[in-house]
């Protein structure tokens, strides 16, 4: 099939948006990231009162760690080199957890292998046998106060990522909130998917083809906006 | 508490541990594990170990070097995706693994520090990770039971420590040292640096000196 946004821009429009849905909250925010594209948030939320924790204990996650600023000690929870932002902590593993079960982080940002039309999400382990690790993913989607999945809207093979049943192990049940993807931002309201924004490149029969699980469209419908 | 001193050769402390010990090692990645308690171990050969951490490290580093050299007999811990190792000797039988999502493995370690015997989280409710446990309702939500984790032994990592074996941690090397120490029925510490008693601003200390048995600095 053809790609209708290439990769790297696909990575960047969802990580801009996602950053874009904290922005627009204007107030002190705390978030955790997963790997991948979720990092990349980072990014687009420079110079703003968003705190950034890391379960493997720190809060107040920097950039990551340029060349010269290495220190194998200091890490982000995909063991990447980062930086350290005025008035940042460290904490062990146990008190990092309690945050995150305590309802004290405002968003986790994952990806996810799959991501149902009942909000259930996919993404601690693909079971090929060569994998076995589930990380912080379970205590994340079930303890962050909103939880916001980017992820891109296919799989390599042009599949659906979007289901109508996780097909996959199941991370955590009904606890999506927000899905966004290069081509669509779906809402989880009153359990229904609900599509928000749609990218320009699609238009609602083509993601409709694209997208297996079931979704109604908004009477706001927009296009996605960085 | 131990009378005697601290202060050990890590010869002397590695003669500490018996085979087929439950032992906690602290780390995530390749930051904050006990890297000389490790290498010793690895040397030491001793076999049928129950190794309770976050990860093995990677292929041949670090904890990896455990599994490569045939010393393990069984893994609790969280996420073994850094080191394929791990999945290839699980699917050989070779040794047996249990996953616990990684808050629930370090409250785990935790509970067991306080003299909590369980205690029940939200996390894996209804996934493959919660098959045989009890689970229980609070508020309409399903909670699992998880049980505190204890070990025969601790070998962690710490920056400095002073004379009596307070312990201090350098930025996210701090990970699961602290709860481990305080788990474990014999803590074994490794530290950048010793200084004397009174150095450390009683303010900064993480881990106060009764949970810390033995001490060696690295090389």
């Amino acid at each position: 099939m053809t790609t209708l946004v290439p990769d790297s821009e696909a990575r960047v429009r969802i990580a801009r948006r996602i950053a874009r849905e904290f922005l627009e909250q204007n107030r002190k925010l705390v978030i955790n990231l997963g790997v991948g594209i979720p990092t990349m948030v980072t990014n687009y939320i420079q110079g703003r009162d968003i705190f950034i924790q890391a379960e493997n204990g720190m809060l107040g996650v920097g950039r990551l760690a340029g060349e010269d600023e290495i220190d194998r000690q200091l890490i982000n929870a995909g063991r990447q080199p980062v930086t350290e932002t005025p008035g940042c902590s460290y904490f062990d593993s146990a008190a990092s957890f309690g945050m995150i079960r305590g309802r004290h982080v405002d968003a986790t940002v994952i990806g996810a292998f799959e991501v149902d039309q009942e909000g259930n999400i996919a993404n601690w382990i693909n079971p090929n046998g060569k994998q076995l690790g589930v990380g912080g993913a379970m205590d994340l989607v079930t303890g962050a106060k909103q939880v916001i999945v980017g992820m891109q809207h296919l799989t390599r093979d042009g599949t659906a990522k979007l289901v109508k049943r996780c097909s996959m192990p199941i991370t955590g049940f009904a606890e999506v909130d927000i899905v966004v993807t290069e081509l669509g931002v779906f809402y989880f309201t009153d359990a229904r998917l609900v599509l928000q924004e749609i990218a320009p490149e699609v238009s609602l029969e083509t993601l409709t083809v694209l997208t297996e699980a079931q979704f109604v469209v908004s009477r706001n419908l927009k296009t996605i906006t960085v | 508490m131990r009378d005697q001193n601290k202060f050990l050769s890590i010869e002397q402390a590695l003669a500490e541990i018996k085979a087929g010990s439950r032992i906690m090692i602290g780390g995530f990645g390749l930051a904050g594990y006990p890297e000389q308690l490790v290498e010793a171990l690895a040397a030491s050969g001793l076999r049928d170990l129950t190794i309770i951490s976050n990860d093995l490290g990677s292929p041949g580093v670090g904890l990896g070097k455990l599994l490569t050299n045939g010393q393990i007999k069984a893994l609790i811990g969280n996420y073994y995706n850094w080191n394929p190792e791990v999945a290839e000797a699980y699917a050989e039988g070779r040794i047996q693994v249990t996953l616990l999502p990684q808050g629930s493995f370090a409250e785990a370690i935790r509970a067991a520090s306080v003299g909590i015997p369980a205690f029940y989280s939200a996390a894996s409710a209804g996934t493959d990770l919660a098959v045989g446990k009890e689970t229980r309702e609070f508020s309409g939500r399903t909670y699992v039971l998880e049980r505190a984790i204890h070990a025969d032994v601790a070998l962690i990592k710490a920056h400095k420590a002073d004379g009596l074996g307070n312990l201090v941690y350098y930025k996210t090397a701090r990970n699961f040292n602290p709860i481990m120490a305080a788990a474990a029925a014999l803590t074994i510490a490794e530290v950048d640096e010793i200084v004397p008693t009174g150095a450390l601003d009683p303010e900064s200390i993480v881990t106060p000196h009764i949970f810390v048995d033995v001490i060696i600095r690295s090389a």
